[in-house]
């Protein structure tokens, strides 16, 4: 169990705001591990600061050996480390096979690929992966015209397409209707089994991500508050009091 | 070229004539600046149109010059006459324009441009213009330094209406309303505040100040149609070094602005002051993204 | 007859009636010329503007460069560039027709590759700016070139070069800048045709919807971005060196850097036709032109009044332009699915689809 991403003693503040203080994690390879904790306790700062949205003020952040805190993001997302938005995000004036296609790695891209038209491969993958997230026969709407949860099911398959290694969720669930979350959890999981993506996943839902993570790390107030499997979480005092505000 | 270079190490004198001419016309600079950060801060509307209000008022105070009138009473009239001006544009133009992307607004604002320029070009010709305050010149500083009152009079006339501006921004009920527009128009609009209105004074506010900096600039230096563009970049370049939120920045920005424009004159040429203009609109940009590289973002 | 066939067709009439154009109506063969460049123009400012969403307002740097670089070339082949352009007139200039042609090839291909060179170096020096900030740094930085050669001697600062004079008939000499025009304009269209079937333009759009989002799923954006004004400048060049010896006479400020009127054309060019389409720009360029060249003589005056007003009134009221408006209204005629026909047929996924919608809604 060779961790993928590990966090050392990462801070961050915004102005006068400690958002993540000395946060040190590590993400286990194939594996799926979860992030919680109460609104405002640094969770997005720190996924942003993992895949190079904005600079850390002290500590290292590595991917799988390589150290990525001073990257820019399109050089981390080429690594094969990848992330979703909270607010989900699509090119919204493209149809969705185009969102698909456009969304082949780029890792090896040279100069003269972006002058390739699109191979057949890419369009039976792209159709596939459309097809793993139930959107197979909305591939020629313009996904600007999708509902909120079908955009945020085009943004995991077209993150699929993407081929990660690492995938960071931020609140895969949030916003969806709850009939459909057990059918996500089912993709998500199988994401990470069939296509051998390691999954770090930021979830308010605990229902979700008790059932969903195999580890699973506590923030609060910009700290790490505690750190273990599902039920450790769930009977950890702290935790309870994180989130009930008695402190 | 050199030689002016050098000829302000030989007669420092020339300095203090530099300085002082580059913070008389910097003031003014600072003062349409100023009306641009409240339209960028309050409406985020990047208005083009803002060298072309300023030579508007110009010409108000150059008419009434022509009729015989002192053009210093171009100040009120500019006032007034572009306050009214900038609500007829907001309504039909500013208005439909303030919800779309940023593109919208700014090629818009560069139509209003075109047609006020080509309008004034029909009336008055395209040649330089200028309004003869009639005061006196004086000699300081053993005569080598000359600074004439009008000079004086209107910096003073900019500072006093940029105070009566902040002062009104502070204590009046629209200011108030204005400020909080900008910081959150949603929730101010909950609150009861009628945001158009809101949007309507801030837009015509600015085309009034824009006037009124451009009365000054009549009587101070020369205006002449196409003019306008020059000036829209000069309260770029200014509010983007200093950000639209503060104040003393855009006021240091402003006269600093001055200032080196009355440099580059003198030393590279009259003919180089446009170019000197662009080029530190350039550099400023460039400072920024350098600036927001080194945390990891663009300038947007 | 197959659509394929009848797009053949479509694409082989309209070539015919340019080349004949001049035959026919020989009357009108520059105005002709310059709608060709008109064209051009805007199919170029499209590719940022319309597919990528980086609004330029200085596009026509690349025109004036161009302009510039081949004037330099052509005279520089056979003459000391300085002592032509400060003795203007003084040195006695002959050019044999060899001589003539070779420069303007010479200095085409100049053109065409420094201003492409120049689109990657001030790429590189506004490619961080976004929105607002880019259409003003663009803008900028065109006002600067302007600026500065009308200052720089060694061109003949604001006086201006005259090119080459062509030492042959001149209506022979109108008819090679005609069918330059027209090669040029139907080079970009046919580059840009194909060039819009790669992932290039998939890549544009992505950056034009949401540039955050290309750059978190790993896209060169600098790259695209870059690659997409080289070829908007490497077009731009060549149509600014064509222009340059239509006109015979070039300076700096009216002819090779007029960034309120080429330079804001083009923008107003794609947006009336539809920006983001490749048939937008053409028709938006084509209606403009006759217009402007029908109306212009008779506003004495306040046409320029009148092309603020249609900018005004195209951004205001109508910025989706004549193609988009199309789009909005037949969207089937242009390919573009708007109901999911085919899901009753097949069942895979529907349900979560739908329940999703319906949650939604």
């Amino acid at each position: 169990m060779t961790p993928q991403i590990e966090v050392e003693g990462v801070s961050k503040s915004f102005g006068g705001v400690r958002a993540n203080r000395e946060i040190s994690l590590s993400v286990p390879q194939g594996k799926i591990t979860g992030m919680i904790g109460p609104n405002g306790s640094g969770k997005t700062t720190l996924f942003n600061s993992i895949v190079g949205y904005h600079p850390i003020d002290a500590g290292s952040i590595r991917f799988e050996g390589q150290e990525i805190s001073k990257l820019r993001v399109p050089q981390i997302a080429r690594l094969g480390l990848l992330r979703t938005f909270q607010q989900t995000r699509i090119y919204s004036k493209m149809d969705c096979m185009q969102n698909m296609l456009i969304s082949l790695p780029h890792r090896n891209a040279r100069w003269g690929s972006m002058f390739q038209a699109h191979p057949p491969e890419a369009r039976e993958r792209a159709e596939r992966l459309l097809e793993f997230v139930g959107l197979y026969a909305k591939r020629k709407l313009i996904s600007g015209d999708l509902s909120f949860g079908q955009q945020k099911l085009l943004e995991f398959a077209m993150a699929l397409m993407n081929e990660p290694r690492v995938l960071l969720l931020d609140e895969p669930t949030a916003g969806i209707n709850p009939t459909l979350i057990n059918g996500l959890i089912d993709r998500l999981k199988r994401a990470n089994e069939e296509f051998g993506i390691t999954l770090f996943v930021i979830e308010h839902n605990m229902r979700v991500i008790m059932n969903l993570a195999e580890r699973i790390y506590c923030l609060a107030h910009g700290e790490l508050l505690a750190e273990g499997t599902p039920e450790e979480i769930q009977s950890d005092q702290r935790v309870i009091d994180a989130y009930l505000g008695a402190h | 070229m050199l030689d002016n270079l050098s000829l302000l190490t030989i007669a420092p004198i020339f300095n203090v004539q530099l300085l002082l001419d580059g913070l008389f016309i910097g003031a003014i600079f600072a003062l349409a600046a100023y009306g641009l950060a409240l339209v960028w801060g309050v409406m985020n509307v990047k208005n083009l149109a803002q060298g072309d209000f300023v030579i508007m008022g110009g010409y108000i105070a150059f008419t009434l010059a022509e009729w015989g009138l002192h053009p210093i009473i171009g100040l009120p009239v500019a006032f007034v006459v572009m306050f009214a001006f900038g609500w007829i544009v907001y309504v039909l133009v500013i208005r439909r324009v303030i919800d779309r992307d940023l593109f919208t607004s700014l090629l818009a604002t560069f139509g209003i441009a075109i047609v006020v320029q080509q309008v004034l070009n029909q009336i008055y010709g395209p040649e330089v213009k200028t309004a003869e305050s009639g005061f006196e010149i004086r000699s300081i500083l053993g005569n080598q330094v000359t600074v004439a009152d009008i000079k004086l009079i209107s910096f003073l006339l900019a500072g006093g209406l940029a105070a009566a501006i902040v002062v009104f921004m502070k204590r009046s009920r629209m200011g108030q309303a204005i400020r909080a527009t900008a910081q959150d128009p949603r929730a101010a609009k909950i609150m009861g505040i009628d945001t158009d209105r809101v949007y309507a004074f801030t837009y015509s506010l600015n085309a009034a100040i824009c006037g009124a900096a451009g009365v000054l600039i009549t009587m101070i230096w020369v205006i002449q149609p196409f003019y306008g563009i020059t000036h829209s970049i000069r309260s770029f370049v200014i509010v983007t070094a200093a950000g639209f939120g503060n104040l003393p920045g855009v006021i240091m920005a402003g006269l600093g602005l001055g200032v080196a424009e009355q440099y580059s004159g003198f030393v590279l040429g009259a003919e180089f002051q446009q170019a000197t203009v662009v080029g530190l609109l350039v550099a400023v940009l460039v400072w920024r993204q350098i600036q927001q590289s080194r945390i990891r973002q663009v300038v947007q | 007859m197959n659509v394929e066939t009848r797009r053949l067709g479509l694409y082989g009439l309209l070539l015919g009636a340019g080349i004949f154009a001049p035959l026919v109506f020989p009357a009108y063969t520059s105005q002709v010329a310059v709608l060709w460049i008109m064209i051009l123009f805007a199919l170029t400012w499209d590719v940022m503007g319309g597919q990528m969403g980086y609004n330029s307002l200085g596009n026509i740097l690349f025109f004036g460069a161009g302009m510039y670089i081949s004037a330099v070339v052509q005279i520089g082949l056979y003459y000391d560039v300085g002592e032509y352009t400060s003795a203007f007139g003084a040195v006695k200039v002959d050019w044999t027709m060899s001589q003539y042609l070779t420069g303007i090839a010479v200095g085409l291909v100049a053109a065409a590759v420094i201003s492409a060179l120049l689109a990657v170096i001030f790429g590189w020096i506004v490619f961080g700016l976004r929105g607002p900030y880019f259409a003003i740094g663009t803008l900028g930085v065109a006002i600067a070139a302007g600026e500065l050669v009308s200052a720089w001697e060694w061109v003949g600062a604001g006086g201006g070069i005259s090119m080459p004079v062509y030492p042959g008939e001149p209506d022979d000499r109108s008819l090679i800048f005609y069918f330059l025009s027209l090669a040029s304009a139907v080079a970009t269209f046919v580059f840009l045709r194909w060039l819009y079937t790669t992932r290039f333009k998939l890549a544009i759009n992505a950056i034009r919807d949401d540039e955050e989002k290309a750059e978190a799923m790993g896209i060169h954006t600098l790259r695209y971005k870059t690659v997409a004004w080289a070829v908007a400048a490497f077009f731009l060049g060549i149509s600014g060196a064509i222009f340059g010896n239509m006109i015979g006479f070039i300076e700096p400020l009216e002819v090779a850097f007029p960034t309120v009127t080429f330079g804001i054309f083009m923008v107003v060019m794609s947006l009336l036709g539809g920006k983001g389409t490749i048939w937008g720009p053409v028709i938006g360029a084509t209606l403009f032109h006759v217009i402007k060249e029908v109306t212009w003589t008779h506003l004495l005056g306040w046409q320029w009044v009148a092309l603020g007003l249609l900018i005004i009134v195209n951004v205001v009221y109508f910025q989706q332009g004549l193609l988009g408006w199309a789009q909005d209204k037949w969207p089937e005629l242009f390919g573009i699915v708007v109901e999911d026909r085919d899901r009753a047929a097949d069942g895979s996924g529907g349900d979560d689809a739908g329940a999703a919608r319906r949650a939604a809604e």
